[in-house]
C-alpha cells in the first residue's frame, strides 16, 4: 500500500493508505475527542464525538469510520463541530452523574473537601471510583461543557460487586460498547452483550446472570477499555493514578506478556498489559492481570534466612546462613552434591547457578524442572 | 525437546506468537491453549475469525473444541498412532510436498516404510477415532497452507513423549510447513522461563546456548573463561538425582526456586527421598513444601523486586525490571548463589548487577551474542541473534534446518506404560488450570484465584459416575498403584468415558501422588499424562 496526502486543519499530512481519518489525524498529532473508538477494536461509529468536516462530503462524518483518501481536506475543530459535540455530551451527561465534570470548584477540590451546598450527596465526584482517571473527563474538558441544562436522572442501578476482581456500576456507563466488543472481538468470549433492562439497553450477561455463571474468564480486558468508572478494578478503586510505572514481564506462563506495574506508596496498585509489543499487544489473562500484587505483597513471604536447629527453623543473618551453606557444601565429596535450578528464575540466575555447579563441583549435576 | 533436536536441529518453537493468527490451518494437539497459554489462545481465535481451519486433538472437550472444524478425541497416549495415521493418509493421497522433501529433508524412504504399519483400520482402532475423521483432518492440514502445529505438555509428558514430538515434526516436514510464516512446530512452554533456563545451560548435558559438555573445544572455551576445571561427562537429570539420592549417592542438594514434591510424579516418594538427604538448602520466595524439609532456607526476591531477563516460549528475550525493594532481607537469586560461591573461596562470582552477568552470558553464548540490556530497552529480541546488528530471528529453519537437512524419523506405536485394567479401571490424565500456575507457589497465595478454584477436582464422565454411584460435588477417594488422595468429583462430559482428569496445583490433593514415575528414555520427562486409577466413594 502506498502513501496518500491529506490536509488536516490546514496541515498537509502524509499517511499510509488504508488508514481512517481519525488515525491520520492522530498521526498528525491533532486531537479529536473519541469515546467509542479504541485502537484494538473495529471502528464502531456510535458516540459521534469524532465528527469532522470534510470538503465535498455532506454532513458531519465520523472520523473513526471514514477512510482517509488522497487530497482530502479535513477540519476537526470548527464552531459548528464543537456545538454538535457539546450537544452530544450534554445528552450523555443527563444520564451520567456529572458534577465531577462541571463543578466550578473542581480544581480546588481536595480529598477531604466537603461539597456542602454545591453538589447533591449522591452525585459527588468522590463517589466515582475512577475519579481523576477518566476519559470522559478528558473529552468534556476538551469540548468545554460548563453546564448541563437537561435534568439529571440516575438509573438507580445496584452496583455489581459479585466477582472478586472488578466492580460494575452501570450508573456510570455511557454505552460506548467497548467492553462488549473487546470481549467478543479480541477475547473471543462474548460473556457480555448489550441487553435490555426495562426501557434501557446496557451491557450485561445473558439473562442478567452473574458474571461467575457466564463464560467470563476474568481477563480484565473490558476493564482496561472502559473509558469511565463503570468497570473498575477493585484493588485500585479510589486510588487515582499511580505514582510511577514500571514495565516488566509476567512471571506466570511462557507467553511472557509485557505488563506495566503501577506503583503507589511502595505497593503494586495495578497491573495492566502493555500494547506496544509483538507478544500480547494490550492483552493479558486473569493471572497476570489480577494475580500479581497479592503474592508479591503476601505476609507469608520469606524475609530472612532460616536455619533448622533441633527440627525447628530459627532466624539467621545472611553471614551465618551463607557460611553454614558454604562450609556444609564444601564438606561433601563433590559427586555427592547436586543442584536444581528453576524455570521461574531469570536467565541471569540460571546462568550463575549452572556456572556455580560446574566450577565448584567439577561436574554437571545441574537441572531444572523444564520437563514438567 | 529432544524430538525436535533430532528432526530439525533445534528444540525451540519454530515460529512466533503473532504469526499464529495468520495461519490457514492450526493443529492444536495436547494443548489446552486458552487455559494454559491464554494470550496464545487469542491468536488461535483470531485465525479462526479470519477463516483459518482449526483441528483440535484432545481427549477433553476443551474450550477450543467449540470453535474447531474438527475435534479428534483420541485416547490419551495414542498421539503417535494418530499423527502417523494422518501422515500415511497424506502420503497415500499424494498430498505431500515432494519439492520440499527432496530439497530440504532426508530419510524420507525410511519414514514411508514405517508408515506401512499405520493403516487406517489400525489407527482408528488404536485412537478410537472413526477413520473418516482421520482422513478429513489429514486433508485439512495438508491442503491449507501455511499450517501450524501447536503442542504443550499433553504431548511431552508421556513415556514416549519424544516420539510424539517427532511425529509432529514428521508431519510438518512432509507438508513443507517449516521455515515459512505461520507454519512450523510450536512447543508452548509451561513456566515463564523454561526456555531461558534451558538456553542458559541449567541442564546436565549442555552449557549455555546448547553447547555440549562432551565437546572438547567447548569445554576448553568455558574452562578458560571460568578459570576452572570442568567435566566432559553429562550430569544427572532431576529424575536421576532423586534416584541417586534414594540410593544414598547424592547427599546434599541445593534447590533454587523449585518445589519438587508437588511437581515430581510419585510425590510421596520424592518427599521421602528429600528427607534422606544429609543437607538440603532451599531458596524461594515462600515456605514451600520443599522448603519445609530444608536445613537452610534462603529468602529470594520476587520478579517485581529485581532486574533481569526472561526468555519466552517464542525465544524472545525480554526484560524484567525492578519495581520495589524486596521485603526484609530477601535477595536476588543470583546474588545469593554468588555469595555462597565466594564464601567457598571461588573466583568469578563478583557480579555487581544482573546486566553485568548478562554481558558474561553474551560473551559465551553465540545465539545470545548480539543481545544487550541496551537493545532490550526497545523491546524483546528473538534468538538466534549473533551480533549487535542482527534483528533477531522470528522464524527458524528458513533457508535450511539448524542441523542442515530435516531428518525424517520412522516411528512405531508403543502403548503407555500403565493402562487401565480390572483393578484400576480408569485412565487418569493431568493438566493445568487457567486460574493457577504449576505447583501453585505463587497463585495459591492469591485469595481471589483460590475462590474461583480452591480445591482439587477430579473430572468424571457422567456414565462412569453413575457406575460408581458418585454424584457431582461428592468427595471421592482416588487410588493408583502408588498412593491415594481425596478430591471432589466434578461430573462432566468434558471428560471422556473411562478417563478422569485432575490438575496438579493443590498440595492437599496432589495428583502427582498418583502418577507414574516412568520416563521417556530420551527426554526424561515423566509420564504425567497417563496412569491407571480407581475411584471410590469416600467411606468417611
Ligand atoms: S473480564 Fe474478560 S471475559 Fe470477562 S467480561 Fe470482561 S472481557 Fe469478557
Ligand atoms: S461499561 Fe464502560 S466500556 Fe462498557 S459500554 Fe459502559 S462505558 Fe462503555
Ligand atoms: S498474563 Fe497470562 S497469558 Fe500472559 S504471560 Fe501472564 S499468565 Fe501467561
Ligand atoms: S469515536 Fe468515532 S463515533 Fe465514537
Amino acid at each position: 500500500m502506498g502513501d496518500i496526502t491529506l490536509t488536516i486543519d490546514g496541515i498537509e499530512t502524509r499517511v499510509s493508505e488504508g488508514m481512517t481519518v481519525l488515525e491520520a489525524t492522530q498521526q498528525a498529532g491533532i486531537y479529536i475527542p473519541t469515546l467509542c473508538y479504541h485502537p484494538d477494536l473495529a471502528p464502531y461509529g456510535a458516540c459521534r464525538l469524532c465528527i469532522v468536516e470534510i470538503e465535498k462530503m455532506r454532513g458531519l462524518p465520523t472520523a473513526c469510520t471514514t477512510p482517509a483518501t488522497n487530497g482530502m481536506v479535513v477540519q476537526t475543530n470548527t464552531p459548528q463541530i464543537q456545538e454538535f459535540r457539546r450537544g452530544i455530551l450534554e445528552l450523555l451527561l443527563s444520564e451520567h452523574p456529572h458534577p465531577c465534570l462541571t463543578c466550578w470548584r473542581r480544581d480546588k477540590c481536595g480529598p477531604f473537601d466537603i461539597c456542602l451546598r454545591n453538589v447533591d450527596v449522591t452525585q459527588r465526584c468522590v463517589l466515582c471510583p475512577n475519579n481523576g482517571n477518566c476519559e470522559l473527563q478528558e473529552v468534556v474538558d476538551y469540548v468545554g461543557v460548563e453546564t448541563v441544562d437537561l435534568p439529571f436522572t440516575s438509573r438507580g442501578l445496584p452496583i455489581d460487586r459479585e466477582n472478586p476482581f472488578f466492580e460494575r456500576d452501570y450508573n456510570l456507563c455511557i454505552l460506548c460498547g467497548r467492553c462488549v466488543r473487546v470481549c467478543q472481538e479480541v477475547r473471543g468470549v462474548g460473556a457480555i452483550a448489550f441487553t435490555s433492562r426495562g426501557s434501557e439497553t446496557l451491557p450485561g450477561t445473558a439473562f442478567g446472570r452473574l458474571l461467575r455463571d457466564s463464560d467470563c474468564k476474568y481477563c480484565g480486558a473490558c476493564v482496561d477499555v472502559c473509558p469511565t468508572g463503570a468497570l473498575v478494578e477493585r484493588n485500585r478503586k479510589w486510588e487515582g493514578a499511580p505514582d510511577s510505572k514500571v514495565a516488566t514481564t509476567c512471571p506466570y506462563c511462557g507467553v511472557g506478556c509485557q505488563l506495566e506495574l503501577g506503583l503507589k506508596d511502595g505497593r503494586i496498585m495495578e497491573v495492566t498489559p502493555l500494547r506496544e509489543n509483538d507478544v500480547n499487544r494490550g492483552q493479558a489473562c486473569v493471572k497476570g492481570r489480577f494475580g500479581i500484587p497479592e503474592f508479591v505483597h503476601h505476609t507469608d513471604r520469606l524475609t530472612t534466612p532460616l536455619v533448622k536447629k533441633d527440627g525447628a527453623f530459627q532466624e539467621a543473618t545472611w553471614d551465618e546462613a551463607l557460611e553454614l551453606v558454604a562450609s556444609k557444601l564444601s564438606g561433601f565429596k563433590k559427586e555427592e552434591v547436586a543442584v536444581m535450578s528453576s524455570a521461574k528464575c531469570t536467565n541471569e540466575d540460571n546462568y550463575v547457578v549452572q556456572k556455580f555447579t560446574r566450577t565448584a563441583f567439577g561436574h554437571n549435576n545441574v537441572d531444572h524442572c523444564a520437563r514438567l | 525437546m529432544a524430538g525436535l533436536v533430532t528432526t530439525f536441529g533445534s528444540g525451540a518453537m519454530t515460529n512466533s506468537i503473532r504469526e499464529i493468527g495468520d495461519a490457514s490451518c492450526i493443529l492444536a494437539i495436547g494443548t489446552n491453549t486458552t487455559e494454559a497459554h491464554p494470550v496464545i489462545g487469542l491468536e488461535i481465535k483470531r485465525a479462526v475469525r479470519r477463516g483459518g481451519k482449526l483441528i483440535v486433538a484432545n481427549t477433553r472437550e476443551i474450550e477450543l473444541v467449540s470453535i474447531a472444524d474438527i475435534w479428534l478425541r483420541h485416547r490419551p497416549g495414542t498421539d503417535v498412532a494418530l499423527l502417523m495415521g494422518m501422515a500415511r493418509v497424506i502420503v497415500d493421497e499424494g498430498l505431500h510436498d515432494t519439492a520440499f522433501i527432496e530439497e530440504r529433508c532426508e530419510n524420507f524412504d525410511a519414514l514411508k516404510e514405517s508408515l506401512k504399519k499405520f493403516d487406517l483400520d489400525f489407527v482408528a482402532k488404536t485412537t478410537g477415532i472413526p477413520s473418516g475423521k482421520i482422513v478429513e483432518a489429514a486433508r485439512m492440514y495438508a491442503q491449507n497452507s501455511p499450517a501450524a502445529i501447536l503442542y504443550a505438555m499433553g504431548i511431552t509428558q508421556h513415556s514416549h513423549g519424544t516420539d510424539n514430538v517427532i511425529a509432529t515434526a514428521n508431519l510438518a516436514m512432509l507438508t513443507g510447513n517449516v521455515g515459512k510464516p505461520s507454519s512450523g512446530v510450536n512447543p508452548l512452554r509451561g513456566q515463564n522461563n523454561v526456555q531461558g533456563a534451558c538456553d542458559l545451560g541449567a541442564l546436565p548435558n549442555v552449557y549455555p546456548g546448547y553447547q555440549s559438555v562432551a565437546d572438547a573445544a567447548i569445554k576448553e572455551k568455558f574452562e578458560k573463561a571460568w578459570g576452572a576445571e570442568l567435566s566432559d561427562k553429562p550430569g544427572l537429570t532431576i529424575t536421576d538425582m532423586f534416584a541417586a539420592a534414594d540410593r544414598g549417592e547424592i547427599k546434599a542438594i541445593y534447590v533454587v526456586g523449585e518445589n519438587p514434591p508437588l511437581s515430581e510424579p510419585d510425590a510421596l516418594h520424592a518427599i521421602e527421598t528429600l528427607k534422606k538427604l544429609d543437607f538440603l538448602v532451599v531458596q524461594d520466595i515462600f515456605m514451600t513444601e520443599t522448603a519445609e524439609l530444608a536445613d537452610v532456607v534462603l529468602p529470594a526476591a520476587s520478579f517485581a523486586e529485581r532486574d533481569g531477563t526472561f526468555t519466552n516460549t517464542e525465544r524472545r528475550v525480554q526484560r524484567v525490571r525492578k519495581a520495589l525493594d524486596p521485603p526484609g532481607d530477601a535477595r536476588s537469586d543470583w546474588w545469593i548463589t554468588s555469595q555462597i560461591a565466594q564464601k567457598m573461596g571461588m573466583k568469578g562470582f563478583d557480579f555487581i548487577s544482573s546486566s553485568n552477568i548478562f554481558d558474561e552470558i553474551t560473551s559465551l553464548t553465540p545465539s545470545y551474542g548480539g543481545i544487550s540490556y541496551e537493545r532490550l530497552e526497545n523491546g524483546g529480541l528473538q534468538w538466534p541473534c549473533p551480533d549487535s546488528e542482527h534483528p533477531g530471528t522470528p522464524i527458524l529453519h528458513t533457508a535450511q534446518f539448524a542441523r542442515g537437512k530435516g531428518h525424517f524419523v520412522p516411528l512405531e506405536y508403543r502403548e503407555s506404560a500403565e493402562l487401565p485394567d480390572d483393578e484400576y479401571p480408569l485412565l487418569l490424565t493431568t493438566g493445568r488450570s487457567l486460574y493457577h500456575f504449576h505447583t501453585g507457589t505463587m497463585t495459591r497465595k492469591v485469595k481471589d484465584l483460590n475462590n474461583l478454584l480452591g480445591e482439587g477436582l477430579i473430572d468424571i464422565n457422567p456414565v462412569d459416575a453413575e457406575k460408581l454411584s458418585v454424584s457431582d460435588g461428592e468427595l471421592v477417594k482416588v487410588t493408583s498403584r502408588r498412593g491415594n488422595i481425596t478430591a471432589r468429583a466434578n461430573v462432566t462430559e468434558v471428560s471422556d468415558e473411562g478417563v478422569v482428569y485432575m490438575n496438579f496445583h493443590f498440595a492437599e490433593s496432589s495428583a502427582n501422588v498418583l502418577t507414574n514415575p516412568v520416563f521417556d528414555p530420551v527426554a526424561k520427562i515423566p509420564e504425567f499424562k497417563v496412569c491407571a486409577v480407581k475411584v471410590e466413594k469416600n467411606s468417611h
